[in-house]
């Protein structure tokens, strides 16, 4: 069936009215049923990922509305002073620690947005060793709080030295950065 | 410098000599880095904003002296006219924000325009490589060694976790958008794209018009790009996009055939009616201009034009916008004189 108003276009948009018991159809193709407002306009403003973003944090329950969290309650970056409910709303974070400061509540948007929270490429040619070495003292760290309760002594003694040389090795190569 | 950056329609992207260029105009590699001890952008004081362009001098400085690309200037916004920002947005050498509001921003780009660095955008450093045609590999390679040089000066915000800090999670870990930029005219008039892209989102791989989020798909180009920065690594990432992006070019290839072999008749009218039309035409918008170019691209694939050359297309695209034109004439124009201007470039331009 063609559009009853230009005659060109194929109707797409049907319309049935009754009034006091008279029926009245019309057939228009979308065109046309747009301009006589038969259609309503879909086109709306243009949603950015950070509004998006902020949409669906909106829902993130750090309390929910059954147990809603007291004021204090709310995540805040100790840095920065970003609070979550800012973040929710601007889709974008005060600084590099809130990650830290907010993890918790950005763990499960981060999976949800990544589908996975841990990195596994691309590490900083020159501070990124020291993140390394982070990881393996945080490490020793553990081993040794296993031997001192295994009464290993000479085992802990070792691991002790291991982490201070680690320790040192981290200060002499850690400059640069502001806040550590 | 500057001046040659806002005068020239040319960047590096726009140069022949890309593979694929029939399908493929450009390869696309961006980083999102940050440094540690300063707030995002958004929340920053002016002065810790100044630090920062401060440090990306250093940075460009240490590039510089690295010397594996042409020499890198940096430029603070703030001191240019917004017409010539605009200029580079056309370029794609910066971000349409990065224009609008220069307060406290810069850029550093190569003398090839090859390389640019936005800096103080959402995050304070926004690495970028482009090449022309499908070259994801080497231009992540490129892009790397900018990440590595500036590292070598900055102190960039990494978590042994997370990876690369960045404003917005959804580009934590890598801070790696890779993207290809594809004219696909045969799989849209064969009514394919609507199908591929929505198989392309289900590959992890999102699809955008030209000029990024949320514009249209002016002249049949369109943006691939990846959707995660998290998880996999840089080339893993880059791998898949050039797997993903030499099947499309595969299809679309097809599809442009087909169309050939079923309806030559049809697509040599439209294709020369295209050309006639722009190299005729005394006013013509820079919509009509750029559907008209897409069908003189598919012409010249299909050997229907064989005396134009990809790259005189590209230049065209840009050169052809409203700042370019309005920034030759040196004066704000009405679009009708823009429109009038545009026909006239291109007819000059397509009589050699």
């Amino acid at each position: 069936m063609l559009c009853e108003n230009c005659g060109k276009r194929e109707a797409t948009v049907h319309k049935t009215v009754i009034t006091n018991g008279q029926k009245q159809e019309s057939h228009l193709c979308e065109l046309c049923a747009r301009e006589s407002g038969a259609l309503p306009d879909f086109s709306f403003p243009n949603l950015s990922i950070q509004q998006l973003l902020g949409s669906f944090l909106g829902q993130e329950p750090w309390g929910g509305p059954a147990m809603k969290a007291p004021p204090q309650a709310e995540p805040t970056c100790r840095y920065c002073g970003m609070t979550y409910t800012q973040f929710a709303q601007s889709g974008v974070l005060g600084c590099a620690k809130c990650y830290d400061e907010m993890e918790p509540h950005l763990l499960p948007l981060i999976k949800r947005i990544q589908g996975t929270v841990t990195h596994s490429g691309k590490v900083p040619k020159r501070t990124g060793g020291i993140a390394r070495k982070r990881r393996e003292l945080q490490q020793l760290r553990h081993d040794l709080e296993v031997a001192v309760q295994k009464e290993q002594y000479e085992e802990a003694a070792r691991i002790r030295d291991q982490m201070k040389q680690m320790e040192a090795e981290i200060k002499a190569g850690g400059g640069g950065s502001g806040v550590e | 410098m500057w001046n040659k950056l806002v005068t020239r329609p040319i960047s590096k992207w726009m140069e022949p000599g890309g593979p694929h260029p029939e399908v493929v105009l450009s390869s696309r590699i961006r980083l999102a880095r940050n440094l540690d001890d300063l707030t995002f952008p958004h929340r920053m004081t002016e002065a810790d904003a100044e630090r920062l362009i401060k440090a990306a001098e250093d940075g460009v400085r240490e590039i510089n002296l690295m010397g594996f690309a042409p020499k890198v200037e940096l430029y603070r916004l703030a001191e240019t006219p917004a017409l010539e920002r605009q200029i580079l947005v056309d370029k794609h050498l910066i971000s349409p924000q990065q224009a609008k509001d220069a307060r406290h921003k810069a850029v550093a780009v190569s003398e090839d325009e090859a390389i640019s660095i936005m800096v103080n955008e959402e995050d304070h450093l926004r690495i970028q490589v482009l090449s022309p045609g499908l070259q994801l590999q080497e231009t992540w390679r490129l892009a790397s060694l900018v990440d590595d040089a500036l590292e070598q000066k900055l102190h960039y915000a990494f978590h042994e976790e997370r990876g690369y800090l960045t404003a917005c999670p959804t580009n934590v870990g890598t801070g790696l958008r890779a993207s290809v930029m594809m004219h696909l005219p045969g799989l849209v008039l064969t009514q394919q794209a609507g199908r591929l892209f929505h198989n392309l989102s289900q590959l992890g791989l999102v699809v955008r018009g030209l000029y990024g989020e949320g514009t249209e798909a002016a002249g049949h180009i369109f943006q691939i790009s990846n959707q995660n920065s998290l998880g996999k690594t840089e080339e893993e990432i880059v791998a898949h996009l050039d797997a993903v992006v030499q099947k499309v070019i595969e299809t679309e290839k097809q599809a442009r055939q087909h169309l050939y072999r079923e309806m030559r008749l049809q697509i040599e009218d439209r294709v020369a009616r295209a050309y006639g039309l722009l190299s005729n035409a005394r006013v013509i918008t820079s919509e009509e201009a750029m559907r008209l170019l897409s069908d003189v691209r598919l012409g010249i694939d299909l050997g229907v034009l064989p005396t134009l050359a990809y790259s005189g297309v590209n230049e065209l695209m840009v050169a052809m916008q409203p700042a370019f034109l309005q920034r030759s004439e040196g004066r704000e124009l009405n679009p009708l004189d823009r429109d009038t201007k545009r026909a006239t470039l291109i007819r000059s331009k397509l009589a050699g």
